[in-house]
């Protein structure tokens, strides 16, 4: 599936005379997924599971990456606090875990709702929770533009954030433990290769998704919206419900990403909402190469492993990771992605 | 509640506000002239209260020491710009927040490198402690006073700055059209690292003030650099009155929230918990008013870019 | 400074180096090394290793890695060491946001956990594990410990005050617990909180006769210089992680004449203590701190136990550990059946030191021989 959706820039027309160009984007994309593919099974038979580990690590951050690159780098909407969505989703891990190991209900009225440990219900409540929290947030927030939308969404995260660490029910600052993770039926999720494999088939879909959207009527709407909303509405389409939705689909796929970590890290924590982190997630799409379909993946690669890297060699690992981001910004124009793979043509 | 404790409290309120005046204005000058997010901002901060400790505690002198710590965010907001943020003028939004953040963990860890993990010693001098008694018998600290008049002559000596002198000319034709004032010949570039300079001491000048009250430590600079951009959002970006009365807004509401909210809810809930919620609302409430304001005034109450 | 990360790292890359043998033994160590608060974490550490190059054993690799105060990279470094490098032993967390976030995790998968510093109160209880080991203390002791003191000092009406987070929530019933009189008021700050004018006011108003508060690190300094300029003059009392002596030193002379309750003090009177204070001072030139003397416990713990057995014979390892058959620098030291410290708590205060800098001096016992409540629902 990738391997058609890969060939063509989203949002873009095909252009003509550029086939030298495209194999080696190809190339690389295809190097960079396949690696990302065959070393975490290989490193599993070898009887390395922490690859396998942080290989799902990557995985489930690339995706929340892919999230937050529909709405920044294709949809023009500079969202700094993403973190609330993949917050959400992985206290909705948390939650649903919490209350199916306790029998307690997740409420009791008015209707009852049950805790599950099913990851399909769990994914699903993530996804439509995430949604609806961005339908609101995105409905008030998208009425302002430019700095003032950066601010705004990082003031709602900060909200989130704050509710979070102080309320006592699930665990405040503690955050909330999965003691055993959620299930699917038939599969062993406990198993690392078996959950690495679940992430790599989520960050596929997703980027999937996105480039199905992109070349559709939507998605070209939404350039539009982007590069120039008022020839947008004088073809007689209104921006703002196109990039509502575009804002919308970009937070359920982060808050599913949240919820997949959760999982894979047994726990989930108000950390994981803070300002910090939504600004790690926009550092790595950036990083990557903002609206490209592989940016976010190869931001998140790079990102994942100069942390686990540089924190064994010095305890100054963050003064270093700040050069090499400085580095990539003044010397690679269109990230990681624009370095290695040259430039999109709507660049 | 009595009247002098709601006095005292909205003193301290305007105490907070007028600290992030300091940081808001650089921070609101730089966007609207260059047009640049500076994540970094908070850092200049931290080096004003690294820079003023070290110098104090080696000379003795808290004056010197401010000197030299506006001095230092000053020279280090130059150094910065001339290094890096010029680069990046014509280049989007994001390589700036990506730049930016990158400059902020180059500055904790390497002032972290140079200073150690512990936390610095700043204290105000000796003829700056003790307390005045206010009318009402209250007891209000000479130095947060201080802090009060520091801020209302630096908002004065912006006003003059900006409408009254060659620099503040340019620095307002800068905001209004960029491309006009290459134009006219004025040396852009100059003018760029000489404003940035500009808000970075300010920020400096604020971190050292604080400081004194504060803890001097790695990351002190963060919270409060969420909290200015939310006073330039609020007051609307670009905008130096629009910066002042947003940080006065955010200063008196935070406090009095921080105050009254936990009393207002233990008229119907126990007190430890109306304690807890009190505090927890407490803490969502200047991220509410900004979403609301915005909500109805997408631009912020004073935006110079109308 | 740069002396001791050398010595750090110079010690990390010689055992690496070094042909690993079957019966050496690995510990890794997940500690804050860097962001706000890193001091804890750089004395546990040096208390630590302190503890590991006096023995003079040579079959002993310390593995130790930074997690910036972020509990979902600590729970990734503790995956790295249970699943790369295949480490006996874990030790280091300061945090216990942290803490619950890994622990749990290490001891279910067959590793043993030493806690130096951090002690939710589900892992003393409910959550309580055979492989998990706190050598410092339970959160609340040191809360419950100074109101059991201000209750004896005949402190009447005490106003006690918190951030709004589980820590801080512990903390203030902790007190209650002990204290079992009426407080004046409870007043919750934010985390991270940096100007306390409006509490403080709040305290004025109030007709407290004293002040609890527990507000750990950078809070704790920018509270006590507001406070010294405030003119509200009734005592003030603390648990000691408002008050170690880096703190203090920052905070300049508003700590004087605060108390604080501390599970060990440097001018606490035995020989290994004595040892201890100047052996470490001799090697990083600074007075430790309550967290380098609980990284020091903790590596002599494991010590003695490495002494009887090698941690693959788990059984014996655990039975080795539960003994505690070490010489604590706080004295007395054994276990609580869920493996908590049962330990006399101190009370210190803050005066002018000789070389006019502020630093805590013993001025006698809080509670003797305190332990946890959470211990009967433990079960293992």
């Amino acid at each position: 599936m990738i391997n058609t959706t890969s060939q063509r820039a989203p949002g873009a027309v095909k252009a003509p005379g550029t086939e030298r160009h495209f194999d080696r984007k190809g190339l690389v994309q295809m190097t960079l997924l396949g690696l990302l593919l065959i070393l975490p099974v290989v490193a599993y038979f070898l009887g390395h599971l922490y690859y396998v580990n942080l290989a799902s690590r990557i995985t489930i951050i690339a995706m929340a990456a892919v999230g937050l690159n529909l709405a920044i780098g294709y949809g023009g909407m500079v969202s700094f606090g993403h973190a609330a969505y993949f917050g959400l989703g992985g206290y909705v891990a948390g939650i649903s875990a919490y209350h199916a190991f306790d029998f307690t209900p997740f409420m009791s009225w008015p209707i009852s709702v049950p805790g599950s440990d099913n990851l399909l219900v769990i994914w699903l409540a993530a996804a439509l929770l995430c949604a609806l929290l961005a339908l609101v947030i995105g409905a008030i927030s998208l009425r302002t533009t430019g700095v003032y939308f950066i601010m705004i969404t990082l003031a709602f995260a900060q909200m989130i954030y704050y509710f979070a660490n102080s309320w006592p029910t699930y665990g405040g600052e503690d955050g909330l433990p999965i003691y055993i993770r959620n299930t699917l039926p038939l599969l062993d999720t406990g198993n690392a290769l078996t959950y690495f494999l679940i992430c790599f088939i989520g960050l596929i879909l997703a980027m999937a998704l996105t480039s199905r959207l992109m070349k559709s009527r939507f998605g070209a709407a939404l350039t539009m919206a982007r590069l120039n909303d008022v020839r947008l509405a004088t073809s007689g389409i209104s921006p703002y419900p196109i990039r509502l939705v575009a804002f919308v689909i970009s937070a359920a796929i982060t808050g599913l990403a949240g919820a997949l970590y959760a999982d894979l890290n047994g726990f989930v924590s108000p950390t994981v909402l803070s300002w910090h982190f939504s600004g790690e997630l926009m550092v790595i799409v950036i990083l990557g190469g903002v609206g490209r379909l592989y940016g976010p993946l190869a931001g998140a690669v790079l990102f994942v492993m100069m942390e686990t890297l540089l924190g064994g060699i010095t305890q100054y690992w963050q003064l270093f990771l700040g050069l090499v981001l400085l580095g990539v910004v003044l010397f690679a124009q269109h990230g990681v992605m624009g370095l290695l793979a040259g430039r999109e043509r709507n660049e | 509640m009595s009247v002098t404790l709601l006095i005292e409290q909205l003193l301290n309120g305007v105490q907070l506000g007028t600290m992030l005046f300091l940081m808001a204005s650089g921070l609101t000058l730089v966007f609207g002239v260059m047009g640049l997010i500076n994540l970094a901002h908070g850092s200049f901060y931290m080096v004003g209260a690294y820079a003023t400790a070290a110098v104090t505690a080696s000379t003795g002198s808290f004056l010197t020491g401010l000197a030299a710590g506006m001095a230092a965010a000053a020279v280090a907001g130059a150094l910065v710009e001339l290094i890096v943020i010029r680069r990046l003028y014509h280049r989007p939004h994001l390589d700036q927040v990506l730049a930016t953040f990158a400059l902020i963990l180059i500055f904790s860890e390497g002032t972290r490198w140079i200073f150690g993990s512990s936390p610095l010693r700043l204290s105000p001098p000796s003829w700056l402690t003790g307390f005045v008694t206010l009318p009402g018998n209250t007891r209000y600290p000479i130095y947060r006073l201080v802090l009060i008049g520091v801020g209302i002559v630096i908002a004065i000596a912006l006003y003059v700055l900006i409408s009254r002198t060659r620099l503040g000319m340019r620095i307002r034709a800068g905001e209004s059209d960029r491309e006009m004032i290459g134009a006219l010949g004025v040396n852009i570039s100059k003018l760029y690292t000489v404003v940035f300079a500009l808000g970075a001491g300010l920020a400096g000048l604020a971190g050292a003030l604080v400081g004194a009250l504060q803890s001097v430590q790695v990351g002190m600079g963060e919270p409060v650099l969420i909290l200015a951009f939310v006073v330039i959002v609020i007051g609307g970006i670009g905008s130096i009155k629009g910066a002042l009365l947003g940080a006065l807004l955010v200063g008196v509401v935070d406090t009095l929230g921080r105050v009254y909210l936990p009393i207002f809810f233990r008229a119907f809930m126990p007190p430890s918990e109306a304690s807890g919620v009190g505090a927890a609302l407490a803490a969502m409430l200047i991220y509410i008013l900004m979403a609301i304001i915005l909500a109805f005034k997408p631009k912020g109450l004073f935006s110079a870019h109308d | 400074m740069k002396n001791i990360t050398r010595f750090g790292l110079g010690l990390l890359l010689s055992s690496s180096v070094m042909a690993v043998q079957a019966d050496d033994v690995k510990i890794g160590m997940i500690t804050t090394l860097s962001g706000g608060g890193s001091h804890l974490g750089v004395d546990v550490r040096d208390g630590f290793m302190l503890a590991i190059e006096q023995s003079g054993r040579d079959d002993i690799e310390v593995l130790i890695q930074d997690d910036a105060n972020r509990p979902d990279l600590a729970r990734s470094l503790a995956n790295e060491f249970m699943q790369r490098d295949d480490v006996d032993i874990m030790t280091g967390i300061i945090w216990s946001n942290l803490a619950m976030a890994v622990v749990p995790a290490v001891t279910r998968q067959g590793t043993f956990y030493l806690s130096p510093n951090a002690g939710p109160s589900d892992l003393a209880g409910r959550m309580c594990h055979e492989n998990y080991f706190n050598v410092a203390y339970q959160n609340d002791n040191l809360h419950g410990a100074m109101g059991a003191y201000m209750r004896k000092e005949g402190f009447e009406r005490p106003i006690i005050m918190a951030p709004n987070y589980p820590a801080g929530t512990d903390a203030l019933a902790g007190f209650k617990h002990l204290y079992e009189g009426e407080v004046v008021d409870e007043l919750y700050t934010q985390m991270g909180q940096t100007d306390y004018a409006a509490e403080i006011a709040q305290i004025r108003a109030s007709d407290a006769d004293s002040l609890f508060f527990f507000l750990p690190g950078g809070m704790g300094i920018s509270f006590m210089k507001q406070w010294e300029s405030s003119g509200v003059d009734i005592p003030i009392f603390g648990a000691a992680f408002s008050f170690d002596e880096i703190l203090i030193k920052a905070v300049g002379s508003a700590a004087i004449g605060a108390r604080n309750t501390s599970l060990w003090a440097y001018d606490l009177d035995n020989e290994t203590n004595h040892q201890f204070v100047d052996s470490f001072r001799e090697a990083y030139s600074r007075t430790p701190t309550l967290y380098a003397a609980q990284g020091f416990d903790t590596a002599n713990l494991i010590l003695s136990a490495l002494d009887s057995v090698h941690p693959d014979d788990q059984d014996a390892f655990r039975e080795a550990l539960r003994a505690a058959d070490f010489d604590s620098v706080r004295g007395e030291f054994r276990f609580g059946p869920n493996h908590h410290p049962i330990q006399d708590i101190y009370v210190r205060e803050v005066v002018e030191g000789e070389d006019g800098q502020p630093t805590n001096r013993l001025i006698g016992v809080a509670v003797e021989d305190i332990q946890d409540v959470y211990y009967e629902q433990c079960q293992m």
